[in-house]
């Protein structure tokens, strides 16, 4: 019983010294890591920050607040598009670029939220989905080919680092994500953890409750949907960056529903769980690629076999995603030391 | 007066700077070159909407399966990775990034698609890898001036058109014509290479131009509106399905024009068998290989090497697909070029070569026709020759045409 307040304030133990240590480490690691990797490594790094940022917004909207998106990858795309088109068409410096394009995903996250509003579970889901779909044929649309470059897409500069600054242009880059997603999930967190989180997640599990108790939905819903598409339209903008390359091509259905799959397999309603699903969107596809590679020369096409295999064990291993495996094996602990 | 410590000094550095100068004659061999092997790369849309083409990669494996079998080049094996990419091109970046950096290979081959291919084609230059033989007609990649280290392979779509176009101009001066085009750059590089020829007269010509998506279960409305409009010839600009779906409907709203099918779609098996081979009767087309089913090449012995390479090293696969054909050659033309370097496997040797193709028959190439490339000429192919469609095959005729 001795550590019975400790686990009764769960809160309070973001201070204890175990807590700041792990915090440091991480630090350190997160910030020390691009100096020891090769630049295709901290390439791949620059990408699991990106795919977090975008997770995260995703999560905040299907995880938070129960709208189910199968089609965040156009607002993906927006913010691609919206940078590159700024940078490469009107001479617009990356680091104004950036947030323009998540207000521009934050506008058309809001404006899709408002239909959106009348759609349940299930067909909301049907028709983000139509969304996935039809964005790469939009961008190919014939009267935008003066803006996005039509299907041969927009070639940018890869920015080098500024005012001197010893690091190579990956490294550079990889800081500038980290810069972004830090604020982004700072903010993310104050969000879900204050009055307007606890609407959130009121909406979700209880709507008709929810509005009883004074919670506007509707305004709730379709800014819900503006913000997370913001979050993942700013992903765009900087995946756009580290590329160098936007085109219809890049933003394929796949991308969409590769954002559920990194959500899922975190944690719904987790917000340290979206880097966990952000590493497994960067490295399970290439881990199953190199799997099958071992496999023989034949086994050209069983990567996604592979995939979908780990997949499925994951989920089956961690029906809640690592968040919830990490909450479930926490509270082990804590039983466990309530019994001695 | 100088002292001795310091002239040792400037002798030592003096000696110190000649060591660490490169040898001049003999620059240091590439990345991923061992004394056994040269590690080449490429990346392939194994998965994904394009995997159809997953058997160029597969098939190129093979063929470098072959010349180790025989001994290698010049005693090295050559070892290709070929990784997917989904055709993706921000994966595509990642998967060449890893390939260069990662797995240090020589250079990059027969990549696969203009949009994968444009996403990595500055950070190649840039790093000084060769990018040789792109998988892809777009005309973009043949300027040395801009992208030394960037070099095309197949005859561009552009150039296929202008042929059609010269053709027209020679034989139907005052045709009516109607285009059908894939909305994306391989559809509309022919409307560029239409343009080139007709000029001004473009407007006057071409009565109807008319797009589709990959996406779009058929092309049939297409048909019946560039029907209504009286076109009296018919330029195709479609991938397979959608061409042999042209063809049939055409045929079967009974629309008669002249047509022109592009040479991406001219697979007998793939695309007119499917349309049924009495509705293409008549169609033309530019083509510079042979066609594996045609009879008329059955003893020809370029084929018959092509038959033994497949018998044995690719058994399971469709003797009809073009796709293996196209990588056969390219593979044979990539042992070429590593032929012609000799021991010097240097990147910039290796680019010098790739520019250096002079006459360079392939066995799948139609009779006379050779590779050619130069220090300002990155298209290794750049002639055709007219075929019509007699009902069973491809009938050659006229002579082979040099864009």
């Amino acid at each position: 019983m001795r550590d019975a307040p400790a686990a009764a304030t769960p809160e309070r133990a973001g201070f204890s010294p175990a807590r700041v240590a792990a915090i440091g480490l991480a630090l350190v690691c997160v910030l020390g890591l691009p100096f020891v990797a090769s630049g295709y490594q901290t390439f791949q790094l620059s990408q699991v920050v990106i795919y977090a940022i975008a997770l995260l917004g995703l999560n905040l909207l299907t995880g938070y607040n129960g709208q189910i998106s199968l089609g965040h990858g156009a607002f993906f795309a927006i913010g691609g598009y919206a940078a590159a088109i700024l940078i490469v068409k009107f001479g617009v410096p990356y680091g104004v670029a950036v947030p323009i394009a998540g207000v521009v995903c934050f506008g058309a996250g809001f404006l899709f939220g408002l239909p959106a509003l009348r759609l349940g579970a299930l067909y909301l889901a049907l028709a983000t989905f139509a969304l996935a779909v039809a964005a790469p044929q939009l961008l190919k649309f014939k009267a935008f080919d003066a803006f996005t470059g039509g299907v041969q897409g927009l070639l940018l500069a890869k920015p080098k680092a500024p005012l001197g600054l010893p690091l190579t242009r990956d490294q550079w880059l990889y800081f500038l994500c980290l810069g972004c997603a830090v604020p982004l999930f700072w903010a993310a967190a104050n969000l879900v953890n204050s009055r307007i989180g606890r609407a959130l997640v009121a909406i979700r599990d209880h709507p008709i409750a929810a509005e009883t108790m004074g919670v506007d939905a509707a305004l709730y819903k379709t800014t819900t949907f503006g913000i997370s598409a913001a979050y993942t339209g700013v992903a765009g903008a900087l995946m756009s960056l580290i590329v160098g390359f936007v085109s219809p091509d890049s933003f394929g259905l796949f991308l969409s529903l590769s954002l559920v799959v990194g959500i899922v397999v975190g944690g719904l309603a987790s917000i340290p769980g979206v880097v966990v699903g952000a590493l497994f969107i960067e490295f399970v596809p290439n881990f199953a690629d190199r799997l099958s590679d071992v496999l023989g020369e034949s086994a050209k096409a069983m990567p996604w076999a592979i995939y979908g295999i780990l997949l499925i064990s994951i989920m089956y291993a961690m029906p809640s995603g690592a968040a919830g495996a990490a909450r479930k094996l926490a509270q082990a602990v804590v039983w466990r030391r309530r019994e001695k | 007066m100088f002292s001795r410590r310091a002239i040792l000094k400037a002798g030592g550095a003096g000696a110190l700077a000649a060591a660490m100068r490169p040898w001049p004659s003999l620059a240091a061999n590439a990345p991923g070159v061992t004394d056994t092997e040269i590690k080449i790369g490429q990346t392939m849309p194994y998965s994904g909407p394009a995997s159809a083409y997953g058997v160029i990669g597969r098939t190129e494996a093979a063929y470098f399966k072959m010349i180790n079998d025989q001994g290698g080049v010049n005693g090295r094996k050559i070892n290709l990775v070929s990784l997917d990419d989904s055709y993706s091109p921000p994966k595509t970046v990642e998967q060449i990034r890893r390939l260069v950096e990662q797995e240090q290979v020589a250079l990059i081959f027969n990549s696969l698609g203009t949009a994968p291919n444009s996403a990595i084609r500055d950070y190649l230059n840039e790093n000084k890898v060769p990018q040789l033989f792109v998988a892809t007609g777009a005309s973009k990649f043949g300027d040395p001036e801009h992208f030394p280290w960037t070099m095309g392979y197949n005859p561009s779509y552009q150039t296929e058109a202008r042929i059609y176009a010269k053709h027209i101009q020679a034989n139907k001066p005052d045709a009516k014509i109607g285009v059908l085009y894939q909305n994306d750059d391989f559809g509309k590089d022919y409307l560029i290479g239409l343009k080139d020829v007709f000029g001004a007269k473009y407007a006057a010509m071409v009565v109807k131009e008319t797009s589709y998506e990959t996406s779009e279960p058929t092309v049939d409305s297409q048909i019946i509106d560039l029907q209504s409009t009286g076109a009296d010839t018919f330029v195709i600009a479609a991938t397979p399905k959608f061409a042999a779906q042209a063809l049939r409907k055409a045929y079967d709203v009974g629309w008669k024009p002249l047509e022109y099918l592009t040479n991406v779609s001219y697979s007998v098996g793939a695309v007119l068998k499917p349309a049924g081979l009495e509705k293409c009767v008549g169609a033309l087309t530019g083509a510079y290989g042979k066609e594996p089913t045609d009879p008329k090449w059955k003893d020809d012995p370029g084929l018959q090497t092509w038959r033994d390479f497949m018998n044995k090293y690719m058994p399971d696969a469709s003797q009809t697909d073009n796709n293996i054909t196209y990588a056969y050659g390219a593979a044979a033309t990539m042992v070429q070029v590593l032929k012609q370097c000799g021991a010097d496997l240097s990147r910039e040797r290796i680019m010098k070569e790739a520019a250096n193709l002079k006459d360079f028959p392939l066995p799948l190439l139609l009779p006379g026709m050779t590779l050619n490339t130069s220090p300002t000429n990155f298209n290794p192919i750049r002639q055709m020759q007219l075929a019509r469609f007699d009902g069973q095959s491809w009938v050659l005729f006229g002579d082979l045409i040099t864009a």
